[in-house]
């Protein structure tokens, strides 16, 4: 008989509402929910929450050609100790996640990762914008999200071609890295800041531009469009406005873009940097409201690793991007749950079932009862830290919250029935 | 003490005044058969160049010499850096070898910032990205003051040009600010800040309508040579509409004053004549630019001694 465990005395939320019960699993399986449970390994949840494990529709794993960054293996690992149980890894590898052969490797370097790992497929060869990527033999890999992140496809000739193709790929997803090129041409936000510091700008109208155009892609192919790390007021509205259309259109938000405004970039220190770029605080206000109101579909991390001396060129030179797997999680806590914005049921929603019903992973985000498959978090919804930089499990340190007070902290991670992180510590 | 100067926010009005009278003294040193005091002897300047620069260089390597400093010259351009050494990287190797002071010109903004975290002495902005050039606005200041009288308050000062990717502006509206001008800036709404929140000024698109009435045209160099062109049609447009030409100048007050922080296309934003007349003070600016970075170096580096 393989080993069982029992989640004991745990909050248990899912889809589908919670209560206070203890969770047994085997096998793989949930294979009961209910009270004074025996399994052969206790994992006290008590004043915790059982969760769904969470979903991370956007990660950067560097691997292949960037290992000095991020490994499959230490981007699942922080994955895991954030309590994600699936992650969708972003194709901008090198070589380009465009190809059968590099989805193919990229799977097997991930078959004993501490999460699983789905890849994006990139929607243009090379994500260079000018021709399709064999999505049809992606698809045949598994492949659901599409996507050129890092780079907009920035012709809509090219994205109205991809999505008219996608109509025979029943389920997938074209998600959009939605900033024009000829706007975005600088390095941080543009406005006040970006006009007080002389550091070129990327304006909010280079990300709204291309939204509003792909949702009238959207309407028109009927192929559903996923907007990446929605950050402008005027995006949320636009996404607003298509979605009570009733166009196909679903958008994400990442923590760091309800969490810090662009007067950060003040200190000139690169670790502010991200694409697209921190925004202002009425920008917050209004992704905020966008993830209360459902018009924000998920939030995802945009998890973007980067050597240390990378970041450490000034800020035009350093490439865009922060860490996110290990605080996505207290961030929501502590930016969304604890400012009333959401509940932390709310907040699961955004973080496990929704990303996984959006990312097309049955397995991931579903209802906590017998038989379900067993990937589940154990979150510590009060406990109150302190971000240490040398603790990450990340190969990379580039992110600007070193030493923040943060609430909330995932404590047990099961993933396939086995128990991966168990008191915020990664088995293997 | 103030220990590095990376951006004219570092001083305050009294701090720039007090730059003021220092370089003032200095002045007359540079006047002497032996321009040169003894006030930083014994320490060692490396002026760090990462993006050309003539003027400014000598500049600032002519004022730590008549200190009496050392002076160590890194040439960025032919320097590990381009062998892929990180900024951390060199700016902590110039500091092992003993330097008390680095004046550093970068074309990324806060490259000073930066550097200023990463290594324990002096550190004065020669010029970064879009960001300041705090020297330039305090010599700036200086000569305006040695003309217009040494209270600002009121004085009426038009800067034209392009803005919005101009380091001088960012540092010299600031500077003139602090001691009570009124600035107008010029320019054609594409070479205009994307937003003037926190900045100390107004601004026009319409230059003929500011001449009549200012104390002081500042003249930026028009930097034709950008690939982005797309900020004004031509130099012929630019010339035709922002260009302080003899036309314009002749509808200027007459105890006006003009200044261009240089290199200047005449032709361009100035007349070649207009440069010549005797409102323009602007190769005086050069000369003041030497005594204003002694004053600068003196106040980061000296003993606080009074100058001899």
């Amino acid at each position: 008989m393989p080993e069982s465990i029992v989640i004991r005395g745990g909050q248990v939320i899912d889809s589908t509402g919670e209560k206070t019960a203890d969770v047994l699993i085997e096998s793989g399986q949930v294979v009961e929910v209910g009270t004074k449970l025996k399994g052969d390994r206790e994992l006290d949840a008590s004043g915790c929450v059982v969760s769904p494990g969470l979903v991370d529709m956007h990660v950067h794993l560097r691997e292949p050609g960037m290992e000095e960054a991020e490994t499959i293996e230490t981007g699942s690992r922080a994955a895991a100790l954030g309590g994600f149980t699936a992650v969708i890894a972003m194709p901008n590898t090198e070589p380009a996640q465009d190809d059968p052969v590099i989805i193919r490797s990229v799977l097997a370097r991930a078959a004993d990762a501490l999460c699983s790992v789905h890849p994006a497929g990139a929607i243009t060869k090379g994500r260079a914008g000018l021709e399709l990527a064999p999505m049809g033999e992606l698809y045949s890999l598994g492949v659901r999200v599409f996507t050129d992140d890092g780079a907009c496809v920035a012709s809509a000739g090219v994205m109205r071609s991809a999505l008219q193709y996608a109509q025979s790929l029943p389920g997938a997803v074209l998600a959009q890295h939605a900033e024009d090129e000829t706007l975005a041409t600088g390095h941080m936000h543009e406005g006040e800041w970006s006009s007080r510091l002389g550091i070129p700008g990327r304006p909010a109208e280079a990300e709204e531009i291309i939204v509003a155009r792909d949702c009238i892609l959207a309407a028109q192919s009927g192929t559903p469009v996923h907007f990446l790390h929605l950050s402008t007021a005027g995006s949320v509205a636009i996404v607003r406005a298509a979605k009570a259309r009733g166009i196909p259109v679903t958008a994400e938000a990442a923590p760091h873009h309800f969490t810090l405004t662009d007067a950060s970039c003040a200190s000139f220190d690169p670790l502010f940097k991200v694409n697209p770029p921190l925004r202002t605080a009425d920008d917050i206000v209004a992704v905020k409201a966008g993830l209360a109101d459902g018009t924000i579909d998920v939030i995802a991390s945009d998890h973007a690793p980067h050597p240390t001396e990378t970041k450490e060129r000034t800020f035009e030179e350093a490439p865009p991007g922060m860490l996110g797997l290990e605080t996505a999680l207290a961030l929501g806590i502590t930016e969304l749950v604890d400012t009333g914005v959401m509940t932390l049921a709310q907040l699961l929603a955004v973080m496990a079932w929704s990303p996984a019903s959006l990312a097309r992973m049955p397995d991931q985000g579903v209802v906590i009862e017998k038989g379900a498959p067993a990937n589940l978090c154990v979150i510590d919804p009060n406990l109150s830290w302190v971000l240490d930089l040398t603790k990450l499990a990340s190969r990379s340190r580039n992110t600007p919250l070193g030493g923040r007070a943060l609430k909330g902290k995932n404590r047990h991670t099961i993933f396939r029935g086995e128990a991966v992180v168990i008191d915020g510590q990664a088995v293997r | 003490m103030m220990k590095s100067l990376l951006s004219i926010d570092d001083l305050d009005r009294s701090g720039i005044i007090e730059i003021c009278d220092l370089a003032e003294s200095f002045l007359t040193v540079t006047h002497r058969d032996i321009p040169k005091v003894p006030a930083l002897r014994g320490k060692t300047v490396a002026s760090v160049f990462y993006e050309e620069s003539t003027r400014t260089r000598l500049s600032f390597e002519t004022a730590a010499k008549r200190l009496s400093a050392d002076v160590m010259t890194m040439n960025m351009s032919s320097s590990s850096v381009k062998k892929g050494e990180s900024l951390r990287d060199t700016v902590q190797t110039i500091e092992a070898m003993g330097v008390d002071a680095m004046v550093i010109r970068h074309s990324g903004a806060g490259a000073p910032n930066r550097v200023a975290t990463w290594v324990d002495l002096s550190i004065v902005n020669a010029g970064d990205g879009r960001h300041e050039h705090p020297t330039q606005a305090l010599l700036d200041v200086y000569t305006a003051r040695r003309h217009l009288g040494a209270d600002l308050s009121g004085a009426r000062i038009a800067i034209v040009g392009d803005i919005r990717r101009s380091r001088v502006a960012r540092s010299t509206t600031k500077a003139f600010a602090q001691l009570g001008a009124k600035v107008t800036l010029v320019a054609p709404p594409t070479m205009l800040p994307d937003s003037l929140v926190g900045w100390p000024v107004v601004a026009s698109s319409d230059f003929d309508s500011v001449l009549p009435e200012v104390d002081l045209v500042y003249l930026l160099r028009i930097q034709h040579e950008r690939e982005d062109s797309l900020a004004f049609p031509s130099l012929r447009e630019y010339t035709e509409r922002y260009g302080l030409t003899r036309d314009r100048a002749d509808r200027l007050r007459p105890e006006v004053l003009i200044m261009h922080p240089g290199p200047m296309n005449r032709g361009v934003e100035i007349a070649p004549e207009v440069a010549e007349s005797d409102a323009s003070v602007i190769t005086e600016q050069v000369e003041n630019g030497v005594a204003v970075r002694m004053a600068v170096l003196y106040h980061l580096l000296g003993s606080g001694a009074a100058v001899a």
